[in-house]
């Protein structure tokens, strides 16, 4: 029984065709007989048919729908169709389909033209602007109003995020720009040994460091740890209507997820800058004392000489601003998630590469405006 | 009559906490079974273990002929497409409209033509009550009823010998849940599936369950027909049926 599956025999007798089906269908192997079946009743257009089932033991699906449209072609070239033998079983699977069945078929989902695509791309832009507009708004507001009651803030949330995405991300900030201040001072050193300039490593990695590759790289390592974090997070909350069931039950979501996010990062930005700065110098110092023998003694002496301090307020005050991006970009993509799982891949997505951005142009900005303010 | 599941002494443990303490019952084959039992006395667990979804820790089931405790990688795939689960959720693919998710399977599995699969599908939708019109829409522009029938009708694309139904009926409306236990019925009937669903709806139960099992207690409490299970003393089955 297993191995006989449907098949037809197909006869030729005077005016008419005679198909003998046998076997039970299984939509496995039923390839086969849609080619035979199909091919044979587009060939014999003009002659009537006999389908003789007397030998099909079951019907699936798929099997009763290959038959019943054989039928239907019959019918339509004005065939004269005799179907025989058929036991009850089969019978009620071809009424069955028969009842259910459809001709046109049209899932495809509606195409556009390219035209009406870019202008929803730009009016979707637009519009994201709009919300992200009102987004900033809302939380300004939630800001300023929590700053008169302040205990609003949610401290244990606070403390949670200051863990989750400061203390956290403390091993990962001082391995990195360790590693950065290693490959830094190792190709300065190689240049500054041709000109015997070998002291002048400190300055270069002083300022270079404290100024800008400790506060770009902190912030780059919490956008991509932190960022896509609140979006997914915020993101999975939104799809399980718990931001809903929040607002319903009146817990404003700005003050229970976005401030304490917001604030924990405002706080934590600064200190992981602080831990750049010092890990990065250190790599630094290390290879001066393995490459150019430069004593740590000497390299501190220099450093206080001639790093001003202000190159280190300079790194250290960018944290605050940083963090506001990330954060606030972070929330609003996990907002932005619709009820699909996609959303969430394509919002996570964009709030790490959309605040790693923002924070590429605001330390263009910071480093435009503090040399023209003379810094 | 054919014994199509049959679960054999099975434990389950989470940790400390024991679930099922040795659970024994069987599905004959055309049958439409239910698992009823309070909530979290592991209905839901014990049908994900038969669908291979979860481990037990000891005992034995036996699905379809073959043993699921120590079942080759061969033959549990096999398995998967002689049955259809509708779980709780729908579980849906979101990337895909409603016409791909019910082709997804035939695509994978059969050789047909892609015009045969497009009547297949058709034919699908059209058995679940669902309109043509909605094989292009995407699940996230569906109801919760019509996420139930798509479900189903992926279910069903494979004319499987078995269907896993989750609370079929939770979240519709009480005249779309008696219309799916409706069509559940008719399938039944006509293709001769086999059908074990965990329920909670009462006219649900009455109306269309053959057979069932109150799990209460980590233990099998009652299994029969409905008037058989009412018999039997038990807080639970008073409590539950004297609801109406």
């Amino acid at each position: 029984m297993s191995e006989d599956f449907l098949s037809i025999h197909i006869e030729t007798q005077g005016a008419q065709t005679l198909y003998r089906f046998r076997g039970h269908s299984n939509l496995h192997k039923v390839a086969d007989f849609e080619q035979t079946l199909m091919a044979s009743m587009s060939t014999f257009k003009e002659r009537d048919v006999i389908f003789d089932l007397s030998k099909v033991s079951a019907l699936d699906s798929v099997g009763a729908l290959l038959i019943s449209k054989a039928i239907r072609v019959a019918e339509e070239d004005a065939r004269s169709l005799l179907l025989v033998g058929e036991n009850s079983e089969v019978r009620k699977m071809l009424d069955m389909v028969e009842a259910h069945t459809h001709k046109k078929h049209d899932f495809e989902p509606q195409k556009k033209n390219c035209f009406y695509n870019i202008g929803l791309y730009i009016g979707e832009n637009l519009q994201m602007l709009n919300t992200f507009l009102a987004f900033i708004a809302q939380l300004t507001i939630t800001l300023m109003s929590s700053l008169y009651a302040w205990r609003n803030i949610r401290l244990k949330e606070t403390f949670f995020e200051i863990y989750e995405s400061g203390i956290k991300a403390l091993p990962i900030i001082a391995l990195t720009t360790f590693l950065i201040g290693v490959v830094v001072a190792y190709q300065s050193a190689e240049q500054l040994k041709i000109y015997g300039a070998n002291i002048f490593i400190v300055d270069m990695l002083g300022i270079s460091i404290l100024r800008e590759l400790a506060p770009m790289l902190a912030a780059i390592i919490v956008a991509g740890r932190s960022g896509s974090a609140y979006a997914a997070q915020i993101g999975v909350m939104k799809i399980t209507e718990e931001l809903d069931a929040m607002r319903t039950m009146g817990f404003d979501p700005y003050v229970f997820l976005v401030l304490p996010r917001m604030i924990a990062l405002m706080i934590m930005m600064p200190l992981l800058i602080f831990f750049a700065d010092f890990f990065g110098v250190l790599g630094g110092m290390l290879i001066a004392k393995i490459d150019l023998d430069i004593t740590v003694s000497l390299f501190m002496d220099r450093f206080v000489e001639v790093v001003a301090i202000k190159h280190f307020w300079i790194g250290l005050i960018k944290g605050p601003f940083f963090a506001i991006l990330i954060a606030s970009i972070g929330i609003f993509r996990g907002l932005q998630v619709k009820n699909d799982t996609q959303s969430i891949g394509f919002n996570t997505t964009r709030a790490v590469v959309e605040s790693i951005f923002a924070v590429i142009i605001c330390d263009a900005f910071f480093s435009i405006i503090f040399t023209q303010l003379g810094f | 009559m054919k014994k199509i599941i049959e679960v054999k002494d099975v434990v389950t443990q989470f940790g400390k906490n024991v679930v099922h303490d040795r659970l024994n019952l069987h599905v004959n084959e055309g049958e439409i079974y239910g698992l009823l039992g309070p909530s979290g006395c592991g209905k839901s667990t014990l049908m994900r273990e038969i669908i291979m979804l979860e481990q037990f820790k000891s005992g034995s089931i036996t699905l379809l002929d073959q043993k699921i405790e120590n079942i080759s990688q061969k033959n549990a795939q096999e398995l998967r497409l002689k049955w259809g689960v509708l779980f709780q959720s729908n579980a849906l693919f979101t990337s895909l409209s409603v016409a791909e998710n019910i082709a997804l399977a035939l695509q994978e599995y059969s050789d047909l033509s892609q015009e045969c699969i497009l009547d297949v599908v058709a034919y699908k939708i059209d058995i679940v009550g669902l309109k043509q019109g909605d094989g292009a829409l995407y699940p996230s522009q569906l109801s919760g009823g019509m996420k139930k029938k798509v479900a189903l009708a992926r279910a069903l694309a494979m004319d499987p010998k078995v269907l896993f139904l989750d609370e079929p009926t939770s979240g519709l409306d009480p005249i779309s849940a008696r219309d799916f236990d409706r069509l559940i019925m008719k399938l039944r009937d006509l293709l001769n599936l086999s059908v074990v669903m965990v329920s909670h709806d009462l006219t649900s139960i009455n109306h269309t369950l053959d057979r069932m099992a109150v799990i209460d207690n980590k233990v099998i409490a009652a299994e029969g027909t409905l008037s058989e299970v009412k018999e039997i003393q038990s807080p639970f089955i008073e409590r539950f049926f004297g609801m109406e």
